[in-house]
């Protein structure tokens, strides 16, 4: 049913992302005359005010943050004024009870075990569908299609009454486990591997008697480093970003990732709005340097995921 | 003659189920935990669906302890006729008319400016659309609502000595402010994936054009666009399908905004009804909730696909 929805997701994608890699610097090469100046000062125009709205609203939580709720009420959205960034840090800590960088931590945790976990098990799915015949093969390639289109977090209710009788509720396994799983991360996995592991190289360690684990942990591995870490920043980034998921599953204060830590202090009766979006900031902040780190990794994620 | 090739046929044989053998041991892992987190689940939802906990003892209020008892379809029976879900799936529906459009529409745009010849060097731009995306659902919720919020916006602090407040929070305007939050998260990383789209187009096709004398805005609608339109579907499909499950945003505008109650979206509904904060409640009737959206979100995707199949033929 959902099949033709989706592009054959190896031979396609993987020709045209060869394509555009190879495009890279394009824009000297573009051959077209230079557009007309109207056109470029429209044009100029418009990616500016589209700028501008993406980066404001994060413009105006780092001046935020550094103000009191009285400065927030009276002085200009975009311009900074008294500085009480001591005063909101030491409030962020009080209303949290201390728990505020323990609930980054415990974010990290959460994020970094499903993505090392979900990384290696999305890789070798990829390999096992891309290198091998196996029967039964295509229907795990249904499941990674019908995964990759369901609504997951219509999932969140009937997985917390699982674990719930399992007792894994108000564990960390009850995040870690949903967010390992990764259809995603199987369909670049097996795209990556079609790309970058030739059968002449397998057949040879096979040949030089290395075991198939062997040749899975030393070479397919070393070859698929980079597309790893791309994979391994799309799990990152969904378990940190996941809300639903431990708002259901974790009670306890010791357990809260940065999310729903924050979204308990912003449900309080008139906070100091300063201090809460201090801790938006410092809670995002392990990922806008992620992000701008790792941005080539992004790219090419985004660009054989979904072109097609 | 005949052993030579049997002991092949063998040796073929064995080699297959080898090969066989090491795929699966390479699936194994993602099968349990799909099984575990995909499978199950349904699983579980459709047992609990058809169960609710009901007092065992008589007695209108009954005596003892709750005591899980079958009863059938009464779960559905009773979610389908309550008017919080349609109206939660209307409010959906409303919303995902304008905000996909308009967002798609959006990050089309933006990318077939960034793709054109005038800016040299996109990776800022790039760089400044994408960057909302990196920022968790539930944070860039709390912060539109500071920015929505009365006393906070800087929005009105602009508009207000002009007489053009806004008022974000009321009932006409909430889910035009919802659509804002999931536009800015969202509309950048659509444009990545556009982006790349073009990029992919030989450029070779754009000389030719221009030598048969197409002028630029033709190259844009002739071919650029149609060559974009996989992506783009794809694209839409996937925004139905985030639509469906809108869950973070409401979530959080209902911490200021208590008239929205606890039913905004369905997906709002299924939790709270899990959590005991929302009529019916109990895991029975939140699982019918879920199960009744996954069918409408199949439905959906079929009626999506029987569309494109017709549109591309």
């Amino acid at each position: 049913m959902t099949a033709p929805i989706m592009p054959a997701p190896a031979d396609v994608t993987l020709a045209e992302t060869k394509k555009s890699r190879a495009r890279g610097v394009r824009h000297e090469e573009t051959g077209g005359q230079r557009p007309s100046l109207p056109t470029r000062i429209i044009t100029w125009i418009v990616l500016l005010i589209a700028l501008f709205y993406f980066l404001a609203p994060v413009y105006w939580v780092i001046i935020s943050a550094t103000k009191s709720n009285n400065d927030l009420y009276t002085s200009s959205g975009l311009l900074p004024a008294g500085n009480n960034i001591v005063a909101n840090y030491t409030a962020l800590m009080e209303w949290t009870q201390h728990q505020f960088w323990r609930w980054v931590g415990n974010s990290v945790f959460y994020s970094v075990a499903a993505g090392v976990v979900g990384t290696l098990v999305s890789v070798a799915a990829g390999y096992g569908l891309s290198k091998f015949r196996t029967p039964g093969g295509v229907v795990v390639q249904g499941m990674v299609l019908a995964g990759l289109l369901f609504p997951v977090a219509l999932m969140t209710v009937p997985l917390y009454l699982m674990f719930h009788s399992m007792g894994l509720v108000n564990t960390p396994w009850a995040i870690i486990i949903p967010s390992c799983v990764s259809p995603f991360g199987v369909f670049l996995g097996r795209i990556y591997v079609e790309a970058s592991v030739p059968d002449e190289l397998l057949e040879a360690a096979r040949l030089d008697g290395a075991s198939e684990l062997r040749v899975f942990f030393q070479i397919v591995l070393r070859l698929l480093a980079p597309a790893m870490v791309t994979i391994f920043l799309f799990i990152f980034v969904a378990t940190w970003n996941n809300f639903l998921l431990p708002l259901m599953m974790v009670t306890s204060t010791e357990l809260k990732p940065v999310t729903v830590g924050l979204y308990g202090m912003m449900s309080y009766f008139n906070p100091e709005y300063g201090a809460v979006l201090q801790g938006a900031l410092l809670g995002v902040l392990p990922l806008i340097v992620l992000f701008i780190t790792l941005q080539r990794y992004w790219q090419a994620g985004l660009t054989s995921g979904a072109v097609k | 003659m005949a052993t030579k090739t049997t002991t092949k046929q063998q040796g073929w044989g064995r080699q297959r189920r080898h090969e066989a053998l090491t795929g699966w041991m390479f699936l194994l892992p993602f099968v349990i935990l799909f099984g575990l987190s995909f499978l199950a689940p349904i699983l579980v939802s459709i047992r609990s669906s058809l169960f609710r906990m009901l007092p065992s003892g008589g007695g209108l209020y009954g005596g003892g302890g709750l005591v899980e008892t079958f009863v059938g379809t009464a779960n559905f029976e009773q979610v389908l006729q309550l008017p919080a879900l349609w109206q939660g799936l209307g409010r959906v529906i409303l919303f995902g008319l304008f905000q996909i459009p308009i967002m798609i529409g959006l990050a089309l745009t933006l990318a077939l400016l960034l793709d054109s010849a005038v800016v040299r060097r996109p990776t800022f731009f790039r760089l400044g659309f994408f960057l909302p995306f990196a920022i968790p659902g539930m944070v860039a919720a709390l912060l539109w609502t500071y920015i929505y919020s009365p006393r906070l916006s800087p929005i009105n602090q602009v508009l207000e000595p002009l007489g053009a407040g806004i008022d974000f929070f009321s009932p006409n305007m909430i889910l035009f402010s919802m659509a804002n939050m999931t536009t800015w998260t969202f509309a950048g990383y659509n444009m990545l994936i556009f982006l790349a789209a073009l990029q992919a187009i030989p450029r070779e096709l754009y000389e030719a054009a221009r030598i048969d004398g197409a002028s630029e805005w033709k190259i844009v609608t002739q071919i650029k666009i149609p060559m974009v339109a996989p992506a783009a579907m794809l694209a839409i499909l996937l925004s139905i399908i985030g639509t469906i499950q809108l869950f973070n945003e409401p979530t959080v505008l209902a911490t200021v905004n208590p008239w929205m109650g606890t039913s905004f979206t369905p997906m709002m509904l299924a939790y709270n009804a899990a959590t005991g904060q929302a009529v019916p409640s109990g895991s029975g009737p939140a699982s019918a909730v879920s199960i009744v959206m996954a069918v409408f979100a199949g439905v959906l995707a079929a009626g999506y696909a029987l569309i494109q199949r017709r549109l591309t033929r």
